[in-house]
């Protein structure tokens, strides 16, 4: 093992599986010549050239559905949106094109196409740049939806969604690219399936559930609980679309209780979906009602002091913890 | 036309049996949709025979071919078998698409047909997609994308085009102008009603043809798919037509005159190619025998529709997710 940080995973991945195979190429805006408007693609103009990664004008929705045509007969494109935010012109694209074109076509075309980005809020970029967009696309029958959190599961993930006959969504955080983590030593190469949640940490108390910058935030809450003598297993499903709800079934048949932390909004999408079926299938070994923390059900003010009471917080973690365990905060 | 300047008489046989088989396919097609045996949606070809099938006279087998809902003049001129364009429309398990797709989405991989696309506008975007994959992998084969009139004032034309010509991809951008975007004249959606000046502003050739012969058509297209074959660029083609029939089969067509229709069909494309033959001293004889094979095409193919069996819940379960790696079409 060895440590990187989440940006250097996710660039390792597009590298080693544009080295292995010819018909992986990149492109998006700034992915080349800019060095990538976050430096994930960094190098990779300077390695690769430029038939293979592909600067884009702004246009989404054009590069998306090029993107999806090229899968459709044979290449293995990795389409990067800047973030996810810009995805929302693509939409249709990604909706009515990639996620619908193998059936549509009775199984005549695979779409196998990548499309990839940091999601969610950065830091005091406002109302139109803080968009969670994993429940617009977790909703998408034919997608594949990846949520990871940590630099290895970031690599990992991303080399099995490149080699997936399916398009995959591929949710990375502007938070998270700093964020250092193991990885497998070079040389040694690891896929990590969808739909394989991961056990962080084991507990006895509370199952946390929570993928991408939330993950951080819950594992720091369940850190200051364990002084006050809580003991949370903490779960991050890794892939909320196919979503591996058994291992938090699972789990809270053992704790009894539930915390699910996400950034999106309440209404809909994987937090309401996990809640859904923890009490359809743990209904018996619930003591207490599965809660969660999640964004604030207003748009993303810029002044920074509002911003953190929208976003949960390591405090409201805490909170609802407690809540469901019946004591005090 | 001269026969020396166009097509051969062989060809030109070819081309009529296709477009009388697309004629027919249709009728019967609508006949059929009267009698509820297709749902949905049925947008018919009627009239606009000649485009298509000129443009594939010029074009090779290994071509890509993207287009809109309109779709079933395509599938046919590109190859795929009456059978299995009536059972798609029946919505049976032998149709070309299995019965996902229905009229709107017709596909046919072995005949490098990429749809049959629903959402206005959005295949003119995906198209460019396999001519960067020729490009990429360099290939010559070239891309063929059909829209319409209408399509041209949504974002999705405008991007596809805007990047296969700044990016030099081998594609025809054919701008099937039938006068009408549903129930609404060009005259209300365009401001500007020359939709071949468009390309003037991607700096990529553009040109404007009638689209009722199919000769002439077919004439036009062939500078333009060389000229993406050698690795140029893309061409807009703006192709002047008219569907006889309303935009679907649900559309009573009140918003023109029966006048109007009348007098669009003195340029029918089927008649205008079969009055050629005739001129070329072909007899009458044997296009009545081309004709009563056709008839005898069609009759089958609805036949076969109506016997077959419509897809199962288990197949459509299978059709959610590809199995990576197991992919019986490569
Ligand atoms: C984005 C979108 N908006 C609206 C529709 C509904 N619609 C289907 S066809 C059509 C008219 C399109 O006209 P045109 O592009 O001229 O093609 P034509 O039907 O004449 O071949 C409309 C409005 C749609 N399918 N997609
Ligand atoms: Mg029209």
């Amino acid at each position: 093992m060895r440590e990187i940080n989440y940006r250097t995973a996710v660039r390792e991945a597009m590298v080693e599986e544009m080295m292995r195979d010819e018909r992986v190429c990149l492109m998006g805006e700034e992915v080349g010549h800019y060095q990538g408007a976050y430096k994930v693609t960094e190098g990779m103009l300077e390695k690769f050239g430029e038939r293979r990664v592909v600067d884009t004008p702004i246009a989404e929705f054009g590069f998306a559905g090029v993107g999806i045509g090229a899968a459709m007969v044979g290449l293995r494109p990795i389409v990067e949106f800047m973030t996810w935010n810009f995805s929302a012109v693509a939409f249709d694209q990604i909706l009515n094109n990639a996620a619908k074109l193998y059936q549509m076509s009775g199984g005549q075309y695979r779409v196998p196409v990548v499309f990839r980005g940091p999601n969610g809020a950065a830091r005091q970029v406002a109302a139109q740049h803080s968009h969670s967009m994993d429940p617009f696309y977790v909703n998408i029958p034919g997608l594949h939806v990846c949520a990871p959190s940590t630099p290895r599961d970031a690599k990992g993930l991303l080399k099995t969604a490149i080699r997936d006959d399916n398009p995959v969504i591929f949710l990375e955080g502007e938070t998270l690219y700093a964020v250092k983590g193991e990885v497998p030593d070079e040389g040694v190469e690891e896929l990590i399936p969808f739909g394989q949640a991961r056990i962080a940490q084991e507990g006895t108390d509370v199952t946390l559930v929570a993928w991408g910058r939330p993950y951080h935030t819950a594992m720091q809450a369940a850190e200051s609980l364990a002084k006050e003598g809580i003991s949370c297993e903490v779960i991050d499903p890794r892939t909320l679309r196919p979503l591996d709800h058994r291992t938090v079934v699972e789990s809270v048949k053992k704790t009894n209780r539930c915390v699910i932390v996400h950034e999106h909004w309440e209404h809909g999408g994987t937090g309401a979906q996990l809640v859904d079926l923890v009490q359809r299938e743990a209904f018996d070994y619930l003591d207490a009602p599965v809660l969660r923390v999640h964004n604030q059900d207003v748009s993303m003010p810029y002044a920074v002091n509002l911003e953190n009471t929208v976003l949960p917080t390591v405090e409201r973690v805490v909170d609802a913890v407690k809540k469901t365990l019946y004591v005090a905060s | 036309m001269e026969d020396s300047l166009l097509l051969k008489k062989d060809e030109l046989l070819t081309l009529y049996k296709k477009m009388f088989l697309i004629r027919r396919f249709e009728e019967e097609a609508a006949r059929a949709y009267a009698q509820g045996k297709i749902g949905g949606f049925l947008h018919l070809y009627i009239g606009q025979e000649a485009v298509a099938m000129g443009a594939i006279a010029c074009m090779r087998p290994d071509d890509y071919f993207v287009t809109t809902y309109r779709d079933h003049g395509v599938a046919l001129g590109r190859g795929m078998t009456a059978r299995a364009c009536m059972a798609e429309l029946f919505g049976k398990v032998t149709g070309c698409s299995k019965g996902f797709g229905g009229s709107m989405h017709m596909f046919d991989r072995p005949n490098n047909f990429l749809g049959g696309h629903g959402i206005v506008g959005a295949h003119v975007s995906l198209a460019a997609g396999p001519a960067f994959k020729a490009k990429y992998m360099g290939e010559d084969r070239i891309t063929m994308c059909f829209f319409g009139d209408g399509a041209t004032n949504i974002g999705g034309f405008h991007e596809g085009i805007s990047l296969a010509a700044l990016w030099k991809l081998p594609i025809i951008f054919v701008c099937e102008n039938n006068q009408y975007s549903m129930g609404t004249p060009i005259s209300r959606t365009a401001a500007q009603p020359e939709f071949w000046k468009k390309a003037e502003g991607y700096n990529i050739p553009g040109f404007r043809i009638d689209g009722h012969d199919v000769r002439e058509v077919a004439e036009k297209f062939k500078e333009p798919i060389a000229r993406a074959r050698r690795g140029e660029g893309p061409t807009f083609i703006e192709v002047v037509t008219y569907r006889y029939r309303g935009h679907s089969m649900s559309d009573p067509g009140k918003y023109r005159t029966a006048a109007e229709v009348e007098e669009r069909k003195k340029q029918d494309p089927v008649r205008i190619a079969r009055d050629a033959l005739l001129e070329m001293k072909v007899k009458e004889e044997e296009l009545a025998k081309i004709d009563a094979l056709v008839e005898e095409e069609v009759a089958d193919a609805v036949k076969f529709a109506d016997e077959s069996d419509p897809p199962d819940e288990a197949l459509m379960h299978s059709l959610t997710l590809a199995k990576t790696g197991e992919d019986p079409y490569a």
